[in-house]
């Protein structure tokens, strides 16, 4: 007997590539835009959504039968707001630094489509531990996507990985900078995210054409 | 036999290869095609398929590029000598040493921008399965002419790459991209490397290397190669020692191929003359500016900007000479008439021309960090240009409506018809 049955399993695979909240659902995209220069910061954004939606996802489906529809949403603005300002304080106390960094984003996870995406659509429906597989799968999802975006907007716009120098010293001129290599400035603003984002939405369904829409 | 006959005869050998898009782009270079069209049926028979088309706009630039090489090589010569005390054309300017500053430095760029920019569309070409689109052929020669003399090629190459591929290959190629690909490449340039793209030393060749030389400790003469544009941002008009025959027949410091109105003008009117080009856009656009400047001047005149704000030496600029300095003729001639992401309707064309000329002026009044803006004003004009289209077609059907409401029909009596056929049913 397997850990996770087959069905249990899809919760977590699925959104990781052929139903991925950023690339295929296009949710989630103002964050992936705003935070995702630096690498820490995509890393930190990812692990926040993972909790917030991990833990928010159980909570919901806890409460699924006791919610009345017509004020759903407003129980789960709370759920989601609570676990946000828990985030919050977390990494003010710890991470002070980054939480600058990440500034009003990490409030603004109340508003991340995702998460009130998935408690609408599968919490509200489901018991609490396919929930909390399905919300760990999601910002998984996500996560992974704000990992690639960030990787490559750090390394090609500031030249670092995680704060660390890989391409040398743009300014004493060493390793790859001595050939003449700059930084590309266009990768710090967000709208470079755009395009990357972009081009991993194009690539994945030049891999899979069963993802490209019909129109 | 012939190399016409020679070379349908490999295309035939090559038809339905892998390669054959790649054969054919250079075959149709040469020759039209030998296939005719079916009997029976309609066709339109027209010469100037894309590919002439094409030509024709790459001719108009010929006389841009090959002044932009002199003066490249003029101004290098002039940053290091001083100018020349009473300057003739065939002596200072038609030099030998200027044209060879030339090939060295904006030939480069040219090879570069070509190679590169035809090199991702025959991939495409060849991934797709597709024909090779001509699209890129004044795309090539336009992305030269528009960056900085001192651009590294590799900068260049990254740039074109990405403009060609994200600018209109994701979009499905020639004729179906929203924004002009060569000015998707300057935008990139400009975002991705600013150092490189405006300041003070990238416009002559040599500046940024003097300036490193004197970093190193070196001691020569700095050189400026500040633009116009760039003096005027910093209220140091004054300073300036270019006349206005300078300016209109490109004397000055600038981008490669923007700086010459006078051969820019001969183009232009050699488009309008083809028909290649739209007047319409031309002629609204140098109206647009010229009214943005009109404003600026009448705000200086009645005393609403102090001489000591920053705004003061582009906004004091006569509204005329905007025309002469900088890119904005280059890029209304040759940019905003682009066919494809223009406006299609001829009322349409008129205000899209116009909002380019206009909204340039704004930027490079109120954007003294980067006193150029033509490209911005064309790029954001090129995603309005669909909807001033739209607007311009609704407003047609309304009127035509409109007019079908009003309309009297009369019956037609001229041969007595209708009063026989009256007859006969009464």
């Amino acid at each position: 007997m397997a850990l996770l049955s087959k069905k249990d399993t899809n919760l977590i695979t699925d959104p990781l590539a052929d139903n991925n909240p950023i690339t295929i659902q296009v949710l989630g995209i103002c964050s992936a835009l705003a935070i995702t220069a630096e690498l820490k910061a995509s890393l930190v954004m990812a692990v926040s959504v993972m909790f917030v939606l991990g833990a928010g996802n159980v909570v919901i489906s806890l409460m699924r039968n006791i919610i009345p529809s017509k004020i759903r949403i407003i129980v789960q603005l709370i759920v989601v707001a609570t676990l946000v300002i828990i985030v919050d304080q977390v990494l003010k106390a710890y991470q002070y630094e980054l939480s600058k960094t990440l500034a009003v984003f990490v409030g603004l996870i109340i508003t991340n489509c995702i998460i009130m995406g998935r408690f609408e659509a599968f919490a509200l429906a489901n018991g609490p531990w396919r929930s909390f597989l399905d919300g760990i799968g999601n910002s998984l999802g996500y996560g992974i996507i704000l990992v690639i975006v960030g990787f490559f907007r750090e390394l090609l716009g500031s030249g670092t990985l995680f704060g660390y120098p890989v391409l040398g010293d743009p300014i004493t001129k060493t390793g790859l900078y001595a050939t003449g290599y700059e930084n590309n400035g266009f990768m710090i603003i967000p709208p470079a995210a755009l395009i990357v984002v972009g081009i991993i939405i194009w690539v994945q369904r030049s891999r899979n054409p069963a993802l490209v829409e019909e129109n | 036999m012939s190399l016409k006959s020679k070379l349908h005869e490999l295309k035939l050998k090559y038809q339905g290869k892998k390669m054959a898009p790649a054969f054919n782009a250079f075959h149709t270079f040469l020759f039209s095609p030998d296939e005719t069209t079916h009997a029976g049926g309609t066709h339109v028979k027209a010469a100037d398929d894309l590919k002439r088309t094409m030509n024709t706009v790459i001719m108009a630039l010929i006389p841009v590029l090959l002044f932009s090489m002199f003066n490249a090589g003029y101004q290098h010569y002039s940053a290091i000598n001083g100018f020349p005390a009473d300057f003739s054309v065939m002596n200072d300017f038609l030099t030998w040493d200027n044209f060879w500053i030339g090939i060295i430095k904006v030939l480069p760029l040219v090879v570069v921008s070509y190679g590169v920019g035809l090199l991702v569309e025959f991939i495409f070409a060849v991934i797709k399965g597709h024909e090779v689109e001509e699209g890129y052929l004044v795309t090539g020669m336009l992305v030269p002419l528009i960056v900085p003399v001192d651009t590294p090629l590799w900068m260049l190459a990254v740039a074109v790459v990405f403009g060609v591929v994200i600018g209109k290959e994701v979009f499905g190629g020639t004729g179906m991209n929203i924004l002009n690909p060569a000015l998707t490449i300057r935008a990139f340039l400009f975002f991705a490397y600013p150092t490189w793209m405006s300041g003070d030393k990238v416009w002559v060749y040599g500046a940024r290397e003097r300036s490193e030389e004197i970093l190193a400790g070196a001691n020569v003469d700095a050189i400026s190669g500040e633009t116009i544009l760039g003096y005027l941002a910093q209220n140091k008009g004054a300073e300036m020692t270019y006349s206005v025959s300078d300016m209109f027949f490109g004397f000055i410091p600038g981008s490669v191929g923007e700086t010459s109105a006078f051969l820019i003008l001969l183009g232009g009117l050699f488009l309008i003359y083809t028909k290649i080009a739209s007047w319409r856009i031309m002629v609204s656009a140098v109206i647009g500016s010229l009214v943005m400047g009109l404003i600026f001047n009448q705000i200086v005149d009645f005393g609403w900007v102090s001489e000591s704000s920053k705004f003061y030496g582009l906004m004091s600029f006569d509204f005329w000479k905007h025309l002469i300095v900088g890119g904005l003729a280059f890029g209304i001639v040759y940019m905003a008439t682009d066919p494809v992401t223009g406006s299609q309707t001829n009322k349409g064309k008129w205000f899209y021309g116009f909002f380019i000329g206009f909204i340039s002026v704004m930027i490079r009044v109120f954007n003294p960090a980067y006193p150029e803006g033509v490209f911005l004003a064309i790029l954001l004009m090129n995603v309005f240009a669909p909807t001033i289209d739209h607007y311009v077609i609704r407003g047609n059907i309304k009127n035509r409506m409109k007019r079908l409401k009003n309309a009297t029909i009369y019956p037609k009596d001229s041969d007595g018809k209708a009063e026989e056929l009256k007859a006969e049913t009464v």
